[in-house]
């Protein structure tokens, strides 16, 4: 909130295109009409900031924090770690990073999973964790499983996790996924092809992390995230400071 | 070789899926006694200034179906025009509110105060207006748009008026239903296709 200025465009080539005959459902949910391009206002370059005082100590442990430390998730434990950064590659002080996923069987707790594969009665599946002074956030968790889903014939996910990240603006709402390196599912993924161009999808892939591991305890995969950044001129710096 | 910038570029969106419920709003998924409550359950607290208002509406797909699935979020100032964390906000007034389409009838529902109206550059403003955000299994990348009123003054206001097409302008504008209440839905594609924003 503090932190106000216009923001940098979005380059919608990185982003996949709302209309993805792959991805069937996308094909009646995708405007037809393009967006209204205008430069960001005080609306987008606001948001809401949320305080340490939000957050249960258990909030970024997705092993323990569905039964309150009661008793650990089934599966395979991993810490996921990495930086919120801007386009400028400033690090994202203090803003919320939400994550959810299926269980180590890739199901969901939700009503709609309807998948074969059991609930695990002591995993919720969701985690907060507000960035530090340097941008950085991690989640211990277990490894997501695949799971299939109604598209094509036999469409599967990859494993994978969501990702909900606030900036300090509102225009900088981003919702994505982290897949793990080396997955091969990822390759056959419909959603993962919504995102056109290989690079960029490999922006997603999170690698193998030997250094934050800990022996006898978890592997560990790290996750950057860009957020949109925030146009400075030194001819603006300059005003301000008058 | 030209030179290297030291910019970083965007980490890509990807839908939200069918579950986003789950990681934004637990609680109201069944997900219960992780957090204390849900994320941005009330855009105001008793006593915030202005007019209490609801909107109502719906997120209807090409073929005319309402969503069950999506999930919104809103951004918007005090009655007086001001943004929380803005110098004299109304403390009463988060700003910021989650809310989802009822997964039987796909009606969305937020209480909150009328916004004021908002500065503008070179002394100009914009007219009273609620940031809305879209995310649903089959939205990619999710879709931003604006809630302006009916019984505003939106003459001038800078985004309205970059819309050529009167019909066009008013997908953005909430109906007056009744005293304090208003309805605005959304349609993602086809005839009276919401405009969507990249701002
Ligand atoms: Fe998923």
């Amino acid at each position: 909130m503090t932190d106000l200025g216009t923001l940098i465009p979005r380059n919608r080539e990185i982003h996949p295109p709302a209309y993805d005959v792959g991805y069937k459902t996308s094909v009646v949910r995708s405007p037809t009409q393009p967006l209204l391009s205008m430069e960001s206002t005080l609306t987008e370059e606001t948001g809401p900031m949320f305080g340490h005082s939000l957050l249960g100590p258990l909030d970024n442990n997705l092993i323990l924090n569905y039964t309150q430390g009661r008793a650990p998730a089934v599966g395979e434990r991993i810490l996921v770690h990495g930086r919120v950064l801007d386009e400028n590659n400033r690090p994202q002080k203090g803003v919320l990073v939400e994550a959810w996923q299926a269980n180590a069987g890739g199901r969901y707790r939700h009503k709609k999973d309807g998948y074969l594969a059991p609930l695990d009665p002591n995993f919720g599946g969701c985690g907060r964790a507000l960035t530090d002074e340097n941008g950085y956030y991690e989640f211990l968790t277990i490894r997501p499983g695949a799971y299939p889903w109604p598209n094509r014939g036999n469409d599967w996910r990859p494993m994978h996790i969501h990702f909900s990240i606030f900036g300090t603006g509102f225009g900088q709402r981003l919702i994505s996924q982290m897949y793990f390196e080396g997955d091969p599912l990822i390759r056959n993924c419909p959603i993962a092809a919504t995102i056109k161009n290989r690079s960029h999808l490999d922006r997603l892939v999170a690698p193998l992390d030997m250094s934050k591991s800990r022996p006898l305890d978890h592997l560990a995969y790290k996750f950057d995230i860009v957020l949109r950044g925030r146009r400075q001129t030194m001819f603006e710096n300059k005003m301000e400071g008058m | 070789m030209v030179q290297k910038l030291d910019t970083l570029e965007e980490t890509p969106s990807q839908t939200a899926g069918p579950y986003v419920h789950i990681g934004c709003i637990p609680t109201f998924a069944g997900v219960e006694g992780v957090y204390p409550e849900d994320l941005g359950k009330r855009a105001i607290e008793d006593g915030a200034k202005g007019e209490v208002i609801t909107i109502t509406g719906s997120v209807f797909d090409g073929t005319g179906w309402a969503l069950r699935d999506a999930m919104m979020e809103s951004w918007q100032p005090d009655a007086a025009g001001k943004f929380p964390g803005q110098k004299g906000a109304d403390p009463k007034v988060n700003g910021f509110c989650r809310f989802a389409a009822d997964g039987e009838t796909g009606e969305f529902t937020l209480k909150t105060v009328k916004p004021g109206k908002v500065p503008y550059r070179e002394g100009g403003h914009q007219a009273p207006h609620i940031a809305l955000w879209i995310t649903a299994r089959g939205i990619n990348t999710g879709l931003q748009t604006r809630i302006y009123f009916e019984d505003e003054d939106n003459e001038g206001d800078p985004l309205l008026s970059r819309i050529e097409q009167q019909h066009r302008r008013d997908t953005l504008i909430a109906k007056k239903t009744g005293e304090g209440q208003y309805r605005f839905d959304i349609r993602l594609q086809g005839e009276g296709e919401t405009v969507f924003l990249d701002l």
